[in-house]
């Protein structure tokens, strides 16, 4: 039952990142596809009527994870208290600048909230990487089952460690490449030209640099935490991952080229999510290692909630997700095709 | 007080004050927007898609101060009350996870669609889409007054060795008696706060001379929304809330009335300061044995006193408590005369010409919103110091790693932002009242759609 709600809320954060990441992506690139206020508005056009949809994922994967992992929520917020704080501020950034951008028509108002909905985007895409990172390093977690990690100490991997070290900082920037990469694609899928010719230079650029970060966080997270690899000696099926990722890549590259954008697209969901499943089966049943004793580390039977509860949640979650879906299929069927740049009066 | 649990306490009452200016609008305006979407249908009048339409920006702001507010409420049971979450997660984790599943996919598929999709879809497939905002909202409130009640009322749980709360009784939990009377009574106090401000911006245009048609149109359809609400606030919700506490939480009545001293026949003060210290109320404007009457429907009965509790399980803060308590029911009171009077003169029709009873709707805009907090105050300073009614302590629930002073950072860093974004909102909630439902009406201009398509 644990194992079931931990693959359970780790498909919810997935779909998260692969849903919220896009729209992010798209505002990381924003100021750069977009150069007129006509474009710029074309863009926010791709992403307005889901954006507020794909962060309910977050609220809800968040919600799930209270009810089936009450110590593993309570313990981990509050540790993060000062990043996941600076997280939500940045969520309100990135949310006014998308909604009250269009409201008057004013240069000056909408130049500066695209700057704020462009610079929240690229920061929380930093934020949320360097939060997986420091899940997957480990945190100085005591016998009670708490911590509390200041911003940064000495930048080390090691027993005290801080919110930001080298390896953190690593992760922060491998989900700054790859969501870029994601919203690129996105738009070049959304947009006509000369927005997704721009989109598309962007996606090629772009390209290596992700290769480049992806062998180093492999490599950075062996020597940071080998125990990680434990879980695929004992499962080799694991080491399927790693070849899904470099498919993925090959993928994004072989579209952009070739100018197949759903392949390319493709490839970057499963790129993000091939990434993420390997980290929930290395962590696996992990859920957050102690980097002071490996005794004290939460793991999905340590931090569960009550068998019944989890039972009975089983039931209204898939009956919830039946409904959810439903709705996603349809609000993406109404807004389905490109948006062109002329495409006016409407609020998006 | 150790000073952590005090900014603890200060960030969620700022917090989740702040946020709930927003929702109680939303959700009030909810059902009242699909009320003229469905004249405009049932009497193919434009003017009354224009008015929903006009609506719908106003609920679309609203929308987003709601969404970008709310997401701190549900992080903020993890940072900053950890013990609480880790002890009590398992049940109310269950509420606030289905209103995440139920009420927030809903809501945020449908809004899109309502709000920008009115030219792809047909009337009655928006219609539709404004009806499925209004559940989603509402659902939303069942959830969170569910997880509120299990605190105020605890249901449906056993407890663990380990301290923690485990659910035995789903439908216990998510049909908890108290959260049926609370949920009714803080659904109409939103419809009075949407049709309050419906009517307000109606007497507005009213008095400037602007917009006239759609100005008589908010005036009706607020008046009498907002007369239905009002007396639906204090009965029979407002009643049997009241005696809900009587039953379940006679210490916090007590304070709540400041009943220093128990006794038959126990009077109502409608005005007077506490005075703790002294155990009585000063300067105090009573009605003789009312309280009695009003609790238990015999003019002698008694009431139990703080006298009758011991000093450690009065809610901490009477004054404010009392203060809150009768600002509300004030409110209230004054709410159904002015709205009974509006109804009545615009029957006689002489609503819209009665320029003084037009400046009063105009300026009890800002008095639903207070009302609503002084309610909310009421039924949280009144649960203290339980976090859990009788079971666990405000004081066993904050965070224990997480310092005063990385808690003030934060306090001060939503102090900023929600100045900020308060000063947003009111710019422009302005600007669209100054553009009023016609200006929108020529600019979209689908407005013969209705007659077209039938």
């Amino acid at each position: 039952m644990e194992t079931l709600w931990f693959v359970i809320v780790a498909l919810m954060l997935a779909t998260y990142v692969v849903l919220d990441g896009f729209d992010i992506g798209a505002g990381i690139i924003y100021l750069i596809v977009g150069r007129t206020p006509a474009e710029r508005k074309a863009v926010l056009h791709t992403i307005g009527p889901v954006w507020d949809g794909n962060e309910v994922w977050l609220l809800a994967a968040g919600g799930t994870l209270y009810f089936a992992f009450p110590l593993l929520y309570a313990s981990s917020f509050s540790g993060f208290y000062l990043p996941l704080m600076m997280v939500l501020w940045l969520l309100m950034l990135r949310a006014i600048g998308i909604e009250l951008r269009n409201h008057v028509p004013s240069l000056v108002w909408q130049g500066f909230f695209d700057v704020v909905f462009s610079l929240a985007s690229a920061l929380l895409a930093i934020f949320f990487g360097a939060a997986l990172g420091n899940v997957i390093r480990g945190v100085p977690l005591a016998a009670d089952g708490y911590f509390f990690e200041p911003l940064w100490t000495n930048w080390r991997v090691g027993a005290q460690n801080g919110i930001l070290d080298w390896y953190t900082v690593l992760t922060g920037i491998v989900a700054l490449v790859a969501l870029t990469t994601h919203g690129a694609l996105y738009v070049i899928r959304k947009t006509e030209p000369p927005i997704s010719t721009r989109a598309r230079r962007v996606t090629l650029v772009i390209w290596p640099v992700l290769l480049v970060v992806t062998l180093l966080s492999l490599a950075a997270t062996m020597y940071a935490r080998p125990q990680l690899l434990d879980n695929y000696h004992a499962y080799p099926l694991g080491l399927l991952v790693p070849f899904v990722v470099a498919a993925a890549l090959g993928m994004i590259l072989h579209g952009a080229l070739a100018q197949k954008e759903r392949l390319a697209f493709a490839g970057s969901t499963l790129y993000l999510a091939a990434m993420l499943v390997g980290a929930a089966f290395a962590l696996y049943p992990n859920v957050l290692p102690a980097s002071t004793d490996a005794a004290y580390s939460l793991t999905i039977y340590n931090t569960a909630a009550a068998h019944y509860g989890l039972t009975i949640g089983i039931i209204w979650w898939i009956l919830g997700m039946i409904l959810a879906l439903g709705y996603f299929f349809f609000v993406y069927r109404m807004f389905r095709g490109k948006v062109k740049l002329e495409a006016e009066g409407e609020g998006y | 007080m150790d000073s952590a649990l005090l900014v603890d306490r200060l960030h969620f009452a700022f917090t989740v004050t702040f946020h709930y200016l927003f929702p109680q609008l939303t959700m009030g305006l909810a059902p009242l927007i699909v009320v003229l979407k469905s004249l405009a249908i049932w009497k193919k009048d434009e003017n009354y898609n224009a008015a929903a339409r006009f609506w719908a920006k106003i609920f679309g702001i609203n929308f987003v101060l709601g969404v970008v507010t709310g997401i701190p409420m549900e992080f903020q049971f993890g940072t900053n009350w950890s013990h609480f979450s880790r002890l009590a997660g398992g049940v109310i984790g269950q509420t606030l996870a289905m209103e995440g599943m139920f009420a927030f996919f809903l809501e945020s598929a449908f809004l899109g669609l309502f709000l920008y999709g009115e030219k792809r879809l047909c009337q009655r497939a928006h219609w539709a889409t404004a009806v499925a905002v209004f559940l989603g909202s509402w659902l939303s409130g069942y959830f969170i007054i569910a997880t509120d009640a299990w605190m105020q009322h605890p249901v449906g749980y056993m407890r663990a060795a380990d301290g923690s709360f485990q659910l035995t009784s789903f439908w216990q939990l998510v049909l908890n008696p108290w959260a049926g009377w609370q949920y009714a009574h803080n659904m109409s106090g939103a419809v009075v706060t949407g049709s309050f401000v419906m009517a307000s911006i109606g007497a507005f245009y009213l008095l400037s001379r602007k917009h006239v048609e759609h100005g008589r149109m908010f005036v009706r359809v607020g008046v009498i929304a907002a007369c239905i609400a009002c007396i639906f606030q204090l009965f029979p919700t407002g009643d049997q809330q009241g005696r809900m506490v009587a039953n379940h939480q006679p210490v916090t009545l007590a304070g709540m009335e400041a009943l220093f001293q128990g006794q038959p026949g126990a009077p109502l003060v409608i005005i007077g300061q506490p005075n703790v210290q002294e155990r009585r109320i000063d300067n105090p404007i009573i009605l003789p044995k009312m309280l009695s009457f009003l609790t238990y429907r015999r003019w002698n009965a008694n009431v139990q006193g703080l006298d009758q509790f011991p000093q450690e399980v009065w809610p901490e803060n009477i004054p404010l408590l009392y203060y809150s308590y009768h600002i509300m029911v004030g409110l209230g009171t004054i709410f159904i005369a002015v709205m009974v009077i509006s109804v009545l003169l615009l029957w006689r029709r002489k609503l819209y010409d009665s320029r003084a009873m037009l400046w009063v709707l105009l300026l009890s805009l800002p008095f639903p919103y207070i009302a609503n907090t002084a309610g909310w105050m009421t039924a949280e300073i009144g649960r203290q110091p339980w976090l859990i009614y009788g079971l666990m302590m405000t004081r066993e629930g904050y965070s224990p790693r997480v310092s005063a002073g990385n808690g003030l950072f934060t306090l001060l860093g939503f102090m900023g932002m929600y100045t900020v974004l308060g000063i947003l909102f009111l710019f422009l909630v302005r600007r669209e009242i100054e553009q009023g439902p016609v200006w929108l009406a020529e600019k979209v201009e689908p407005l013969r759609r209705v007659a077209a398509a039938d």
